[in-house]
């Protein structure tokens, strides 16, 4: 069912431009309608006006011409075409109504009403269904097919999936699941089985959908024009009176969502097709786990204790906030002005983490504030900023479908990012050859319809290495592109490099000693991805949570630039971001050493801009960074902090280390939704609103900045911004906006590549992608385009430096961490929604010869012991991973997974080093106090249905 | 603050920068990498510990931590 207030166009746009020759003028029901080249006649007609009846056809997919509703009569033309599959052509003259047609379109609407129920009050779609919307628009009164006749009334359905029921009684075989689960999603999951009156959609080879390779994205639920795939929520709440667009609150792609609503109530979540970022596709997380918003484990009233030992103790708002300013107030009396900090979120809006960062800067008086982006893609920030000269990805989504060669490096972009990997698939499907380098082998390596060109299965922790090898054969077989390199790039600094890159230890014959990759397989993706011509690449946290992270970055900045694969559509370099607002938030500020837009505080004439806004002071020294506040906490120096959104005890490295720093601390305020493992060692406890309870922006991976539209109001009474400036105000510095709108002007007004945002232009505009100022009032897409920021690319030395972390007879095996699509993170919310039914516990993936040589089977349980700490985890037997390697989510914090990583860091950043660890894996009769698998899910969803 | 670990991440912040042909340009990295990412008392931290003697730093970072100036301690 489409979204409340979508108008559906039939067919897809067809954009017009340079190649696509020239716009075409024709007349449908003696109206003059002009379009662009390969549009449909479908499409044209609703444009002018003239919609024309419909059932297969939808603007989300491509045109399908099956279920004969649709026929046109065309001047001069024979017969009566199918509009949705018939282009519009210059000069043509077209009739969409007429006796004729309407005869034929009863007769269609016939035969599917013969196997529908005629009342429209039997349908569940309430008045949305489009084949009850369609006879009444033919005309259809009754139906002269006698009763008793075959129908497919008395299939059973199926309501497997937690979230939508598949009601084959319900369905006329339109197949626009099946096509939006090929075309839009790229699961091919669904099909249509059997022929004539048996066709039947099916999930799988025959199974239910739960099954079934379907990854719950929602499309095909989407795309159904009648009451057979329905959402749960729906048919329990009704339908929905209105929408509210949004934006996800997951991760990096951030997709665009119209929150439907009943009264109050959220009915459903649909992702929005005007979108940019998403186009009107979703994933099982944004589309249907939402419902941890409304769970009861959410905490609705601030709470204090004295001691962490103590109780919790309810208080109403003033008493919190009181008691969390005089305790701020005491610690820093007595320990001094650095002895306070901050952690802004990923999970919150631009403003809320501009707030916190200022609070810190302004009301603590010191730079001590940092983000979670420390603990991902804080070396994302400093290489590319170091040769680019802006720490952030260097295209739009949409980029990736003029790419012809994609390097997927240390990402999973089906499970971490599934919506852009729809698109993704696309292109591959499309004919876009793709390499994948990655120590296990991901679903892109080869899924329906996708296979990678080449696998490169590196051992964990030589990213750079590989890198380096792959520089090395573009420039000793003169494949490096000499023109950009001369035009864009500075000579000198690409002169040492080049020095550096051809020396002997950088072939790929001495990678392959290091990284366990063949070196012919190395030479021929050097090959592949120097000759594109478009070639981009997308990394994750595979490259960046690592003791080399800045170096690997830097390091695919050299190779997009030697092969000149920067400034235009299809190139760039890509991080993908975990979470909704790793972007924005390092936009706004939240590093220890920089003001909003990437600026360092040690610059005076910035201060002097800032200080003039805020009427203080400022530090021109930079902050402790968050693996730093635990060090200096632990050493008596750093003794309170103010944790927004943020579960450092759960998602930060060695988590011994991190539970010795809290309950060092005198005063640790959490401002969070749920009490979650940091909050064990808090001393107030302030409720936080989720995305969906308040008003703000997040800004994606493509630095697009979208808006966040309160769509219910704070279970806790406050939205997340006004707690900080509660909290600021109660601390005699005063903070006060009207809404976070004022919030966003002020960053505008401070923040040069901000100039040109406000909340009535992406009103306007939908979205923006910053730089958006005078230059570009828009935002801008692509970046670098006429040079780069910095003026001329620079390229860095890449030394590979192994890792401190090695194997050893102790430690024999390497221990690698990811994510699975159904959860987020470690869980917060998708564990408090039905998702945990795809995933109720982590498991360790281990190959087959390894468990062999340990005697084990699949399922059972292992310990897993590094130097800092032993979990336990069941076993998944796999060749999946190499031999040597393991590898475990981190979603449940009964898992630990963080218990067993160390405190290595990135040298430039100290982003944790996430992804080595050796480890020892052994049977155990030892089991982590945790739920059984099925008192996880009926945990997760006490109310049911969401 | 642990002085090992400062260590630890000052020599690998070295690690890094000695790549650089140019000896000079390579110890004023190190220098302005740890003025700009470093927290004044972990500066103050390193240096007073290069000062004492060579210890576990490496020779390229303790040249470029006995060029930094000690900031001032946080008196307030």
């Amino acid at each position: 069912m489409l979204a409340i207030d979508d108008h559906d166009l039939g067919t897809p746009e067809r954009k017009s431009g340079a190649n696509s020759g020239a716009m075409v003028t024709l007349e449908i029901d003696g109206r003059g309608v002009t379009v662009a080249p390969g549009t449909s006649v479908m499409r044209a007609a609703a444009l002018a006006g003239a919609a024309i009846p419909k059932l297969c056809a939808t603007d989300s997919l491509e045109p399908f011409g099956s279920c004969r509703l649709c026929l046109i009569e065309i001047d001069g033309r024979k017969g009566f075409p199918a509009s949705c599959t018939t282009p519009a052509e210059a000069g043509m003259k077209i009739r969409t109504r007429s006796e004729r047609l309407t005869h034929l379109r009863r007769n269609v609407m016939e035969l599917y009403m013969s196997d529908h129920p005629l009342d429209p009050f039997e349908c569940k779609a309430g008045g949305r269904c489009e084949l009850h919307e369609m006879a009444k628009v033919v005309g259809l009164t009754q139906v002269r097919y006698a009763a008793g006749g075959r129908t497919h009334h008395d299939l059973p359905a199926d309501a497997s999936n937690p979230y939508f029921t598949f009601d084959p009684a319900r369905c006329i075989v339109c197949s626009r699941c099946v096509r939006a689960c090929d075309d839009v999603q790229g699961t091919f999951a669904l099909t249509i089985e059997g022929r004539g009156f048996d066709s039947q959609m099916t999930a799988g080879q025959h199974e239910r959908y739960i099954d079934s390779e379907c990854v719950s994205c929602g499309a095909c639920v989407q795309a159904c024009p009648t009451d057979a795939l329905m959402e749960k929520t729906v048919l329990a709440a009704g339908q929905a009176d209105r929408a509210v667009v949004t934006t996800c609150g997951y991760c990096g792609v951030g997709c665009s969502f119209k929150a439907e609503l009943r009264g109050d109530e959220v009915v459903r979540m649909v992702p929005n097709k005007d979108g940019l970022p998403n186009h009107g596709h979703s994933c099982v997380k944004g589309r249907f786990a939402w419902g941890y918003a409304i769970h009861p484990d959410r905490v609705r009233r601030p709470m204090i204790r004295k001691t962490i030992s103590d109780p919790w103790r309810e208080v109403g708002w003033d008493e919190a906030l009181g008691y969390a300013a005089s305790e701020l107030k005491r610690v820093q009396a007595k320990y001094g002005r650095g002895a306070l900090g901050g952690i802004t979120s990923s999970r919150c809006t631009n403003e809320e983490a501009y707030l916190v960062q200022k609070l810190v800067r302004a009301a603590f008086g010191n730079n001590n504030v940092d983000t979670c982006a420390r603990v991902c893609h804080s070396p994302t920030g400093y290489g590319l900023k170091t040769a680019f000269g802006t720490p952030a990805g260097t295209q739009d989504f949409d980029s990736v479908l003029e790419a012809d060669v994609i390097l997927v490096i240390g990402a999973n972009p089906t499970e971490g990012h599934p919506v852009f990997a729809s698109i993704m698939k696309r292109r591959l499907r499309n004919g876009a050859r793709l390499i994948v380098a990655d120590p296990r082998a991901i679903d892109l390596v080869r899924m329906p319809h996708v296979a990678a060109d080449y696998f490169l299965q590196l051992t964990p922790g030589t990213n750079v290495a590989l890198f380096n090898a792959l520089a090395h054969v573009i420039v000793t077989e003169g494949l490096a592109d000499e023109k950009f390199i001369a035009a864009r790039c500075d000579p000198r600094e690409f002169g040492i490099w080049r020095k550096f890159i051809v020396e002997p230890r950088n072939s790929p014959e001495a990678a392959e000693q290091v990284t366990g990759v063949a070196a012919e397989k190395i030479r021929g993706a050097a090959r592949l991805y120097a000759r594109g011509p478009n070639s981009a690449i997308y990394y994750g946290l595979g490259v960046t949570e690592h003791s080399h992270g800045s170096t690997a970055v830097l390091a695919m900045a050299n190779l997009a630039m030697v092969t000149g694969n920067l400034g235009r559509p299809g190139v760039g370099v890509n991080p993908l971001r975990g979470q909704n607002n790793v972007q924005g938030s390092n936009d706004v500020g939240s590093f220890p050493h920089e003001l909003t837009g990437y600026r360092h505080v040690s610059d005076p004439v910035l201060r002097a801009e800032f200080e003039h806004e805020w009427g203080v002071t400022l530090d021109p020294e930079p902050g402790l960074r968050i693996p730093n506040m635990f060090d200096a906490a632990l050493d008596g120096s750093f003794m309170g902090i103010y944790i927004e959104g943020e579960d450092i005890a759960q998602s930060d490295p060695n988590s011994q280390h991190v539970a010795a720093a809290l309950g060092a601390m005198e005063i640790v305020i959490v401002h969070d939704i749920f009490l979650n493992e940091t909050a064990k060692y808090a001393h107030v406890f302030l409720p936080g609103s989720s995305f969906l309870e308040k008003n703000g922006t997040f800004t994606n991976a493509e630095r697009r900045i979208s808006p966040v539209r309160k769509v219910m109001a704070p279970l806790a009474g406050k939205e997340d911004w006004e707690v900080t400036c509660a909290l600021s105000n109660a601390l005699g510095y005063p903070m006060n906006y009207a809404h976070p709108s004022a919030i966003m002007d002020e960053i505008a007004r401070l923040t040069p590549t901000f100039a040109g945002v406000s909340y009535a232009k992406l009103d306007r505009l939908g979205s923006i992608q910053w730089p958006c100022n005078d230059a570009a009032p828009e935002g801008t897409a692509v970046m670098h385009t006429g040079q780069f920021v910095r003026g001329k690319g620079r390229f860095m030395l890449s030394e590979y430096v192994a890792t401190d972390e090695r194997t050893s007879a102790r430690y024999p095996l390497i221990l690698t961490t990811g994510r699975i699509l159904s959860q987020y993170n470690v869980g917060t919310q998708t564990r408090r929604t039905r998702n945990v039914v795809w995933h109720a516990e982590d498991r360790l993936e281990i190959h087959p010869h390894d468990a062999e040589q340990r005697g084990l089977r699949d399922g059972d349980w292992v310990e897993v012991a590094s130097r800092a700490g032993a979990i336990a985890l069941r076993a998944t037997i796999t060749e999946r991973v190499a031999p040597g390697v393991v590898y475990t989510t981190f979603h449940y914090p009964e898992s630990g997974a963080n218990v067993v990583t160390t405190e290595n860091s990135d040298w430039a950043t100290n982003c944790p080093e996430y992804k080595v660890t050796a480890v020892q894996v052994m049977p155990t009769t030892r089991r982590p106090e945790r739920l059984p698998p099925d008192r996880v899910i009926a945990a997760a969803n006490p109310g049911g249905g969401r | 603050m642990e002085i090992h670990h400062l260590v630890k991440m000052a020599n690998e912040i070295g690690g890094y920068f000695a790549a650089m042909p140019d000896h000079e340009e390579a110890v004023s990295a190190i220098v302005q990498h740890l003025r700009n990412f470093w927290e004044p008392r972990m500066r103050r931290e390193l240096i007073a510990y290069a000062r004492q003697d060579e210890g576990d730093l490496k020779a390229i970072v303790r040249e470029a931590v006995l060029r930094l100036e000690a900031p001032a301690a946080n008196s307030d």
